[in-house]
């Protein structure tokens, strides 16, 4: 043992020498663990499916950040039975490949929101997110009434696709240049959106909110809830996935 | 005269693109950011053109040379009171949305003042704002002691406190405006981040150039702790801060990473600013100030280079504990439970380092209401460094996860080691660097013990019945193979559990606001009549020898 507290003498004497040690002692773990996620094939396993979000969906995702709902929500569904049976099937990392930042939560004061989608109606939404004790007398959720009076600002969407291309998600040229008016199609329900549905497929179209002469953040909020894990089939899958 | 022009000159430059940014800013955030940085530019054009040392430059000098025989406290005093300030808020504003899940009324319906957008707000301002300026403020005192030299760079650590500040203003404000970057403990968005890489590389500068130009050859220990904290919160800031701003005169950024690497890269920071923020930073707090308070030396040179090395290797790996049974890797869950668990035996090398320093002096505990902030502060260290090994466990973590159970153990780390270690150490500082005899009242500092340590206990005991019971209630299912209760059901459990956590806040922060008022009064120069703690009975009666009295 003298001889340790003798070499650390040396250290301990010498700055560089310290923070250098101590600097390539704290890099292994960050290296061994993070690195290889990045070249590994198999974490994540691409799902047939799995889109990048509309405009009007990012809009909504951002107001959904903005907010802080990942506080006491969660968007990650363990695979417990429990959990499969109260949320849905478990969530799968190829569900949030697009998702910058991910938005898995880590704590549910709330219920988790990773299939929220299309389990109740955009009345309902619009309803609780007003006063969420108007629908939920437990409920302890802050009210978001404000949203249905700001109309949507969420400047050019094509910066933010064009931001997004940047770190990797896959939008084509043609949804960069058109992402303003794919936004309005979206909540127009008799606009011609065939374009917008060969770009997003399963994109659902119609006015979220109930207010079809404005675009509010509600619209944006909803339209954004309404898709969350709707776009994989797992239906399709069920047979396969059977114990045998 | 010339620098001084030049450095007005500078800051109204400083003004006029902070105006021109807020002009041009394409959404309402950035352009309040800006304007909050233009006014913080003006007040800085004021200080150097009315604070400027006229004598002096008409002498031909800049400024009169500080005097060499002392150290530099004025920014510790800074910091100190900055330490204080933001506590409190950061207290009251835990307090408040620990109310509001209680009575959700108290949202007020406005945009503003959501849990969603306070909740940020009271983290950072006690992780960041409160804990941060202890570091710095702490660090500086300890680094110009433990080396006897004077701080490297004196202007550099001015600016290295006011850059922090504007930091927590822009972090702050920022929330409440829905500014957010949404990763846990990292929400401020990209520009503010590039403020606070500069704010820390100039902190970085300061205190190695203060151990470079040390008057004593052995780096003391707590200077180890400091420099493996400095130098690590660094690498972690600029990985998991990596993101593509929308436009440079806008706050919205997206995350370089996505999904699952985007989860991992921020546990491994979110676990880290625990490891090293709270825990290597304060324990270089502890190995100052604990020797010091009990007037013993440190109980063991070795176990402090095995913890130290072992500490900070294990530390980093621990991340993926925070992601247990999600879509990462198994192979990385496992590794970072293994290493969550062995992680154990050197906190709890810190914790016996700490406690057994107190050999021989342990009637203090009794005595000296700061070695008692020190000794609980030390076992509460202890006991969240238990309880994190095993929530990582991955069975235990299948019903902590998720719950109020995780919310409990950080509070009970947060509030009984880095609250109590700081008050200790704030109270061993403040005669010293204001230069009075003792506190106003040390019979204050032991009712802000007794208040903090009840309301620690309340919320702990609260939060680990409400964690538990909400684990088991999600998933308990009936004779019929049904789920047994609805989501809303096991919130309206919890009703009670959060109302005692609130109480347990309220005494933590009624705690506080007695040291506030203690260190106002010192500072004041004032002295409280009281009794002294310490009484050593003494009976005349019985002060005599015993004489033997013939039988009768």
């Amino acid at each position: 043992m003298t001889t340790l507290t003798q070499k650390h003498k040396k250290i301990e004497r010498n700055v560089t020498l310290l923070a250098v040690l101590a600097l390539v002692t704290v890099m292994i773990g960050g290296i061994v663990e993070i690195a290889p996620l990045f070249w590994i094939d198999n974490t994540v396993e691409e799902v047939e499916g799995v889109r990048p979000y509309t405009p009007l969906e990012l809009a909504g995702r951002n107001i959904y950040v903005r907010e802080g709902c990942y506080s006491c929500h969660s968007q990650m569904i363990r695979p417990f039975r429990d959990e499969v049976e109260r949320y849905g099937h478990y969530s799968l990392a190829a569900e949030s490949m697009y998702d910058h930042p991910f938005q898995w939560g880590s704590k549910r004061t709330g219920p988790d929101l990773a299939r929220v989608g299309g389990r109740y109606s955009d009345e309902w939404h619009v309803q609780h997110l007003t006063d969420p004790r108007a629908v939920v007398p437990e409920s302890n959720m802050p009210p978001y009434a404000f949203l249905a009076d700001k109309d949507l600002d969420s400047g050019d969407m094509s910066t933010h696709l064009r931001a997004l291309t940047r770190v990797g998600v896959p939008y084509s040229e043609d949804a960069i240049a058109k992402a303003n008016e794919d936004l309005l199609t979206q909540v127009d329900p008799f606009a011609n959106s065939a374009d917008l549905e060969k770009r997003y497929p399963k994109v659902q179209i119609r006015d979220f909110d109930g207010n079809p002469d404005r675009l509010t953040e509600m619209d944006a909020l909803i339209a954004y809830l309404q898709m969350i894990g709707t776009l994989v089939d797992f239906e399709a899958g069920e047979a396969l996935e059977q114990p045998r | 005269m010339d620098n001084l022009l030049v450095k007005a000159g500078g800051w109204l430059a400083l003004v006029f693109l902070a105006f021109l940014a807020m002009v041009l800013a394409v959404d309402g955030g950035f352009a309040v950011h800006m304007a909050i940085i233009m006014i913080a530019c003006l007040i800085a054009l004021w200080v150097t053109i009315s604070k400027a040392d006229y004598a002096a430059i008409g002498r031909g000098i800049l400024k009169a040379p500080a005097d060499p025989g002392k150290y530099d406290d004025d920014p510790i005093r800074w910091g100190v009171i900055a330490t204080l300030f933001w506590g409190m808020a950061g207290f009251f504003v835990g307090l408040y949305i620990a109310l509001q899940l209680a009575f959700p009324v108290l949202n007020l319906g406005l945009e503003y003042t959501t849990f969603g957008r306070l909740r940020p707000l009271h983290t950072s301002a006690v992780i960041f704002a409160f804990g941060g300026n202890a570091l710095i403020a702490t660090s500086f005192y300890v680094v110009q002691r433990t080396c006897r030299a004077r701080l490297a760079f004196p202007r550099l650590a001015r600016f290295v406190f006011w850059g922090y500040q504007l930091f927590i203003v822009l972090a702050a404000t920022g929330y409440l405006m829905g500014v957010t970057q949404s990763k846990e403990y990292a929400e401020p968005e990209w520009y503010v981040d590039l403020w606070l890489t500069i704010v820390w590389v100039s902190y970085a500068a300061v205190y190695i150039g203060t151990i470079v130009k040390r008057s004593e050859p052995h780096i003391y220990v707590a200077n180890w702790f400091f420099l493996s904290f400095i130098l690590t919160v660094a690498m972690l800031h600029l990985v998991n801060g990596l993101a593509m701003p929308v436009s440079l005169l806008g706050a919205k950024s997206y995350s370089a990473f996505a999904g699952v690497q985007d989860a991992l890269t921020q546990w491994w920071y979110g676990h880290n600013a625990v490891g090293f923020f709270l825990t290597a930073g304060f324990l270089g707090m502890m190995y100052y100030f604990v020797p010091k308070q009990a007037e013993r030396p440190v109980y063991s040179y070795r176990l402090s280079i095995i913890h130290f090395w072992s500490l900070i290797f294990l530390y980093i790996w621990a991340g993926p504990h925070h992601l247990h049974y999600t879509a990462l890797p198994d192979w990385a869950q496992t590794l970072g439970m293994v290493f969550s668990i062995v992680l154990w035996m050197p906190s709890w090398g810190g914790m016996i380092n700490g406690l057994m320093t107190l050999n021989g002096a342990w009637d203090k505990i009794r005595t000296d209401p700061i070695i008692r902030m020190m000794v609980l502060a030390l076992a509460f260290y202890g006991m969240s460094t238990f309880e994190g090994p095993m929530m990582s466990i991955k069975s235990v973590n299948s019903l902590s996860h998720y719950t109020d159970w995780t919310v409990g153990h950080v509070h009970s780390g947060a509030l009984g080691w880095n609250g109590m270690i700081t008050f200790a150490a704030l109270y061993y500082m403040v005669p010293r660097l204001w230069g009075r005899q003792r506190l106003y009242s040390l019979r204050m500092v032991n009712w802000h013990f007794w208040f903090a340590t009840i309301g620690i206990v309340l919320y702990a005991a609260a939060m680990w019945v409400a964690g538990i019971m909400q684990g088991l209630m999600w998933r308990e299912y009936g004779d019929d193979g049904y789920l047994v209760y609805a989501f809303s059901e096991v919130v309206s459990a919890m009703f009670p559990m959060y109302v005692i956590r609130a109480a347990g806040g309220l005494l933590y922060l009624a705690g506080a606001a007695v040291m506030v008022y203690n260190v106002w009064m010192t500072i004041a120069g004032k002295v409280r009549e009281e009794k002294s703690m310490t009484e050593t009975p003494h009976d005349p009666e019985a002060d005599k020898p015993l004489v033997a009295v013939p039988a009768e």
